[in-house]
């Protein structure tokens, strides 16, 4: 019959009528079915059964987040009372508008149990209005079976700002005003005259009969200043440690030859040498071949060099910078053939090999004071007194800190900590 | 430079005829086993009562035993008992902990010539994570990096128990590839991660990876995990992505420079810390999943075992040496 | 001014970057990007200086003859096949089954583990050498040595088990104890001192007062 009258010849306006009709009554009739709480059920695929809806979060705060560029807005809330082992609560879901009645938009999902979540997907200085849901649901091999949830009120607005200064690291910011005065306060002392005593370093005292025994076996230096790049401070404290052994070699009549792993360290290491040679007052001697690229490639390098250690035994190996697991094999295979070896490096876990496989190694602390221990400039020795005063007060805090912590005096650690 | 070219062509023709010649892989019996390894030990006895008689070995007799330590385990049929350190613990602890659907990011900050001990870690932590229904955000500080996390990833699909749980690209994990820039890449990061990774190592838009789609930066991450042979690695993490953003990490490194890292563990910094091959061992053991880092495990014990064979016949040597000196004098 | 320029450079850029750690507001919390990003930009530039080197020094040392010369000949076959091959394969260059993937897994990889494997021979043949009982020191040293050694292999405790040493004094047990306390211990002090070089170092840099790195006083 329905067919038929669709066929027959009434106008297509009371056709269009009547679908409307038919429409309204299915969309009320949905409308209608709905459970009389603030649950929604989304997956209609089985009905929720009864008594499951959670009860919605209180005290829901939206601020914003503090000690950074205005990128983040941190909503937190106090656990549902359904929110516990065996509970009505299996998640919850954080929901963001930009006004307070607008179109709230789901933003992340957060495990029963948590209590807050950073909305990071903020625009800095724009307000913004939060609710949170908890959320019951019932999963089956990955599909949701049903979900049922209740919503907290609507809090706001919350605005992401940026900070001027991040507080969590004001111990670090006074650590490194004293560690910088306390520099500075000691190289105005020494620009003053004031005389300063450095303790000896042997590693640096051989770098003279290094480059004098090369020089009387009429063989090569080498100098390997590491496998990092310039922006390495153990590079740099390598590569100001090649100027001065550079200038020896020059005044000895010694090739030195300094093959690098960087292209930015080449570019260094040739400038440094260059106007070694000229101190020297030889600059014709200088070969633009001295200083040569090998590989950025780790063991590619270590590979490069142990060919030329052992074709052209050098009679002494300078491994002054930055080494990681190449270390040894470049020192036992330095050692192997006879040369004189002076090492340094501020990786820790290498210098036990150097100290194996060499004569002399500089450790850590000793490579960055090569600068003012070679060159006794009294503005270097006075940041090197600094920096002891500086390694002063850590001891005894460490010392200090220990002991009243041992005996639960007083948490002195927690002046040192950076995180919240 | 010709007697070198012509050792290397011996060199080759011998591996070929060799790769021709043993069709299968040789594995030696229990008992064929442990004759070999009193043979061994004889010829270290023999080694040591030589030097007793002033007679010092070589550097050389030094590098062939501890090549025969090395290679032969490889053939042999020989258990060991692996027991768990508390730093390997830890690991696993952390990521037993994590809920299913947690997201790990883990770096891969390595190259080949570290994969033998850093891949075997690389394949149980996927396992691992793929049994747990974690969802692995991978990347690189290293260039090769990435390419290593395929491998491992192509290698624990083989296993039947990840092979059946439909681990699916872009949805349960990720490869987003590798960025340069050390430990820049790192800090920015902690403010986005899309701005270093804005496509995945095959190209595809950050936005068009449901998993990632959402993770604005560290704290979106439950876990991370990285594993680490040099710079960048390990202490880059520890200093800007743990010590600036709170990131909770653990870590496998290469043995060589696990000994730096225990600081940072014994300060909490680091959530766990496998150490060379036998971290990779006792992991394997924790999770209950044998590989790699168990099988060459016995390799490493008994070039461990010649190390210390070889520096007591040194302090014999030296003793004798001494001994010699004061006698002359 | 060859020398001033620089010099302000460094230490402009020196005292932004510390302050940039302290202040997350803008543009501070860009600039840490922005140098990385010129440093990649340079970096990535200065590669083909690298290149260009080697191959110019192995190709003289071909032209000239001079002692090895052989050896020169693989590097310049070498570089320029993977460099082609990378080219040639454009994007996609990564992709399994590709000639570039090839080279990394069948040349590459195996010959840079071997370098790395050098290590075990190395290792030995340094302990050899070094750890000798000259003293109270280096017998201590020997003796931390030998119980890591033994305890980091599970061949040490089951040596240990013959003899059923009591489970606190295994090789693992003490061995554990040697890393987290006295290496710790050790590696703190080493970290302390390195990390005050650095920040003394870094300083001198900005301030102007070390200009070795510069190629003079």
């Amino acid at each position: 019959m329905i067919v038929r009258f669709f066929a027959g010849k009434v106008s297509v306006k009371i056709k269009i009528a009547i679908i409307c009709l038919i429409a309204q009554f299915f969309l009320v009739g949905i409308a209608l079915s709905q459970p009389p709480t603030d649950s929604v059920i989304i997956d209609t695929l089985r009905t929720p059964p009864p008594d499951v809806t959670p009860v919605m979060v209180k005290s829901v705060v939206a601020k914003d987040n503090p000690n950074d560029d205005g990128r983040a807005v941190i909503i937190s809330w106090d656990l549902s009372v359904d929110d516990h082992a065996g509970g009505k609560v299996t998640s919850y879901k954080i929901y963001r508008s930009e006004k307070r009645g607008g179109i709230f938009a789901e933003i992340g999902e957060a495990p029963s149990g948590s209590d807050q979540m950073m909305d990071n997907n903020v625009t800095r200085d724009e307000e913004y209005y939060y609710k949170v849901s908890a959320i019951n649901e019932l999963k089956e091999g990955g599909k949701t079976i049903w979900q049922v949830s209740s919503e907290s009120d609507v809090v706001g607005p919350a605005k992401a700002v940026a900070q001027w200064f991040d507080t969590r690291r004001l111990n670090v910011f006074v650590g490194m005003i004293i560690l910088c005065g306390l520099i500075i306060y000691y190289i105005n002392q020494a620009k003053s005259g004031k005389k300063l005593f450095i303790r000896k370093i042997s590693g640096l005292d051989a770098v003279d009969e290094a480059v004098g025994r090369a020089t009387e076996m009429g063989k090569k230096i080498f100098f390997i200043p590491g496998i990092s790049d310039v922006d390495n401070v153990q590079t740099i404290a390598g590569l100001t440690i090649l100027g001065r052994v550079a200038q020896l070699a020059a005044e000895y009549e010694t090739w030195i030859e300094v093959p690098v792993s960087r292209s930015l360290v080449m570019v260094t290491a040739k400038e440094i040498v260059k106007e070694a040679y000229s101190k020297a007052g030889r600059p014709d001697a200088f070969h633009e071949d001295q200083v040569h690229y090998l590989t950025d490639d780790q063991f590619g390098y270590a590979a490069g060099i142990d060919g030329m250690f052992v074709r052209e035994k050098p009679a002494t190996v300078f491994l002054l910078g930055n080494f990681y697991a190449e270390s040894l094999i470049l020192s036992e295979t330095g050692n192997s053939i006879g040369a004189i070896q002076i090492a340094g490096t501020g990786q820790p876990s290498q210098l036990p090999f150097f100290v194996a496989a060499c004569d002399y190694t500089l450790i850590g602390e000793e490579l960055f004071a090569a600068s003012a221990y070679l060159s006794r400039e009294p503005k270097l020795l006075g940041s090197l007194k600094g920096q002891d005063i500086g390694k002063a007060i850590i001891l005894a805090a460490i010392l200090v800190g220990s002991l009243l912590e041992t005996f639960n005096i007083f948490q002195l650690s927690k002046f040192f900590r950076v995180l919240e | 430079m010709k007697r070198d070219m012509l050792i290397y062509s011996a060199i080759l023709i011998i591996a070929l005829l060799l790769y021709f010649a043993v069709p299968k892989p040789i594995a030696f019996s229990p008992t064929v086993s442990y004759i070999v390894i009193v043979l061994i030990a004889v010829a270290l006895i023999y080694i040591f009562i030589r030097t007793i008689q002033g007679k010092y070995v070589g550097r050389r007799i030094v590098f062939l035993f501890v090549g025969i330590a090395v290679v032969l385990p490889f053939f042999m049929t020989v258990t060991q008992p692996i027991r768990l350190s508390p730093e390997v613990k830890m690991v696993y602890d952390a990521i037993m902990k994590l809920k299913p659907g947690s997201k790990v990011l883990a770096s891969f900050d390595y190259d080949p010539p570290s994969a033998p001990e850093l891949q075997p870690m690389a394949e149980t932590f996927f396992r691992l994570c793929i049994e747990r229904d974690l969802k692995v955000i991978i990347m690189g500080l290293w260039p090769q990096g990435p390419q290593q996390a395929e491998m491992a990833l192509r290698k624990t699909m083989t296993f039947p128990e990840a092979a059946s749980k439909n681990y699916k690209y872009g949805v349960d994990y990720v490869n987003l590839g590798f960025q340069t820039g050390n430990e820049f890449v790192i800090q920015r990061m902690g403010s986005d991660f899309k701005s270093m990774f804005p496509n995945d190592y095959y190209g595809t838009p950050y936005d068009s990876l449901p998993l990632v789609r959402n993770v604005k930066n560290f704290s979106n991450i439950d876990y991370s995990f990285n594993l680490s042979a040099g710079y960048p690695g390990t202490v880059e993490w520890v200093q800007v992505a743990v010590d600036r953003y709170g990131l909770q990490m653990g870590t496998g490194n290469t043995a060589v420079q696990a000994t730096s890292m225990y600081p940072y563990l014994r300060a909490g910094q680091l959530i766990g810390l496998l150490g060379g091959l036998n971290g990779a061992a006792e992991f394997e053991k924790a999770c209950n999943k044998l590989g790699k880092g168990t099988k060459f495990m016995v390799s490493q014990s008994f070039s461990h075992v010649i190390v210390i064979a070889f520096i007591i016949i040194g302090n014999a040597a030296f003793f004798l040496g001494e001994k010699k000196k004061r006698e002359k004098e | 001014m060859r020398r001033e320029i620089p010099l302000i450079i460094t230490a402009v850029v020196g005292i932004f970057f510390v302050l940039q750690y302290f202040i997350p507001h803008p543009p501070f919390n860009q600039l840490n990007g922005w140098f990385s990003d010129w440093f990649s930009i340079i970096g990535a530039c200065a590669i083909w200086l690298g290149a260009l080197n080697l191959i110019r020094i192995s190709a003289d040392k071909i032209y000239r003859r001079r002692e090895d010369w052989g050896y020169a000949i693989i590097i310049i076959i070498s570089f320029l096949l993977i460099t082609i091959i990378g080219f040639w394969e454009g994007n996609a260059f990564r992709d399994s089954g590709t000639g570039f993937d090839w080279l990394y897994r069948f040349i590459y990889t195996p010959l840079s583990a071997t370098m790395f494997a050098l290590l075990a021979f190395f290792v030995a043949s340094a302990s050899y050498r070094a750890f000798r009982a000259r003293n109270l020191e280096a017998t201590l040293l020997l003796l931390a040595a030998f119980f890591v050694m033994l305890g980091r292999v599970p061949v040490g405790d089951a040596l240990a088990g013959i003899f059923h040493v009591p489970e606190s004094i295994l090789p693992s047990s003490i061995a554990t104890w040697i890393m987290n306390f006295i290496n710790t211990a050790g590696q703190r002090a080493i970290l302390i001192g390195i990390a005050l070089g650095i920040v003394s170092t870094s300083l001198r840099i900005i301030l102007g007062i070390e200009r070795s790195y510069l190629g003079g006083e």
